[in-house]
């Protein structure tokens, strides 16, 4: 059986390049319109994909009932999640987006604008650019100290550093990368990042099941 | 450290790649499956593809394709090109609606690049930033030097009353994310960018702006790096003509300047 991974899909943004992106894995990937989908799906592996705004990404995230059946799944059945962009930014218990929104709170961070208006600063942040990764002996970003991927944002997660697990520097250095046990997000977009973006897909797929969650 | 990008540009007519000069001649160069295939072989930075077809069906006779289905419409090419893209894909041409978009960002486009709408129905750019977000929407802006005004032309035909950089300013305003800066003058002449206007309408929005038009040569992409603010250089042209132009471009950049990918 191949394992199944679950594309929560709740509105807006491009999820196809994330589906595709795992099929080319070999992976099983199933796209969860709502909460009672995801569940009755039974994932292996959950990928939150995300762009766009994010109070808007956080309404129809909860109006289509996926925050409980994510809680449950994840943070109760230690399923491996990964959050991709905004996708990221929902984890936090806050975010300032055209108004404060309060995000799913899994990482106690918040989530601001990269730079202030006037800085000179170019936002949206588009394209190329190196990740420092703290941890060499992550099982998923280990191996990708110094390297390009995409980017494609202009508000960024603030959180402690132990959950720090990549910065990135444009116009300061932002969070790129954050784990906490066997959740994952990241601000980049690992299935638009080439060759090395697909070897990020890859090692996520191998991530054990938590079994010391809840 | 951020990169700045080399982005090549496709341009389709009824549903064949064309190579463009001067805005109205195209050449018909072939099947765009096969073109895309070698840009993913060249690990380009990013890809733009640009419709620039005026026919209502312009993918109707379109049977080129032999190695998978036929391509039949915009629709089926972005499915069949984003099924093995692992790279930024822009497509633009032919939107009138917010529903264009969003059947373009579900086929697997990561951006839409809108060019007559913002003359047109500048409200539905607005619109659609609001709903996919600025970095979903690219305002592609063709210009032409007319008594040393550069003055914009929408949809690359119709006169509009603006000048290039006020006309970047109010695309920003309405909440795109980028600038495609095209200039009409320089298509397919490969004489070099126009870095003059490249410079003042990077300097007057905060959002990044693409250079295209008049890339003939590796150095007139150092130019636009060196002396301009521009955030990617775009080309078509060159992809077409010169053997490897792309990779070869790429290490030529890369042992000038740190900030190429």
């Amino acid at each position: 059986m191949p394992l199944r991974a679950s594309i929560i899909e709740y509105g807006v943004g491009n999820i196809q390049s994330v589906v595709n992106a795992c099929r080319r894995l070999g992976v099983d990937a199933l796209v969860a319109q709502d909460g009672a989908a995801l569940a009755s799906q039974r994932p292996d592996r959950i990928i939150l994909p995300g762009v766009g705004a994010i109070g808007e990404a956080l309404a129809n995230l909860r109006r289509r009932g996926f925050q409980e059946v994510l809680q449950a799944l994840v943070q109760d059945a230690g399923t491996p999640f990964l959050g991709i962009c905004v996708g990221m930014q929902m984890l936090a218990e806050r975010c300032e987006e055209f108004g404060a929104h309060e995000g799913l709170g899994w990482i106690p961070g918040t989530v601001s604008r990269l730079a202030p208006e006037g800085s000179g600063i170019r936002l949206p942040h588009v394209g190329w650019n190196t990740l420092e990764v703290r941890d060499p002996a992550d099982p998923v970003l280990g191996g990708l100290n110094g390297q390009d991927m995409y980017f494609v944002h202009s508000y960024a997660m603030r959180c402690p550093e132990e959950f720090v697990l990549a910065y990135c520097e444009y116009g300061g250095r932002f969070v790129a990368a954050v784990r906490r046990g066997h959740i994952l997000a990241v601000q980049f977009h690992p299935e638009k990042s080439a060759a090395l973006g697909g070897q990020l897909l890859s090692a996520f797929m191998k991530e054990p099941v938590c079994t010391s969650a809840a | 450290m951020y990169k700045r990008r080399l982005i090549p540009v496709l341009f389709l007519k009824d549903g064949w790649m064309v190579r463009s000069q001067g805005f109205s001649m195209h050449q018909y160069i072939g099947d765009p499956v096969s073109h895309v295939e070698r840009m993913m072989q060249w690990d380009v930075d990013e890809l733009i593809v640009l419709d620039i077809g005026d026919g209502e069906m312009s993918f109707e006779h379109q049977r080129t394709d032999y190695r998978t289905k036929p391509v039949a419409t915009m629709l089926d090419f972005i499915d069949l090109i984003a099924v093995q893209c692992q790279m930024p894909l822009t497509f633009g041409g032919r939107i009138r609606t917010v529903d264009d978009i969003r059947q373009r960002i579900r086929h697997g486009a990561d951006k839409v690049a809108v060019n007559s709408l913002l003359a047109e129905a500048p409200a539905t750019v607005h619109e659609a930033a609001t709903i996919f977000g600025s970095q979903a929407i690219v305002a592609s802006i063709d210009y032409r030097i007319v008594d040393g005004v550069a003055k914009v032309f929408a949809g690359g035909r119709r006169a509009v009353d603006a000048d290039a950089v006020s006309w970047a300013r109010r695309a920003a305003d309405h909440g795109v994310g980028e600038i495609l800066l095209n200039a009409m003058d320089r298509d397919g002449t490969a004489t070099g960018y126009d870095l003059g206007v490249i410079n003042a309408v990077a300097e007057a929005v905060e959002i990044p702006v693409i250079a295209c038009g008049g890339a003939g040569h590796q150095r007139h992409f150092l130019d636009v790096y060196q002396k301009t603010a521009a955030s990617a250089a775009a080309a078509g042209n060159i992809y077409h003509f010169k053997e490897n132009a792309y990779p070869l471009a790429k290490e030529f950049l890369k042992r000038q300047l740190p900030d190429i990918r």
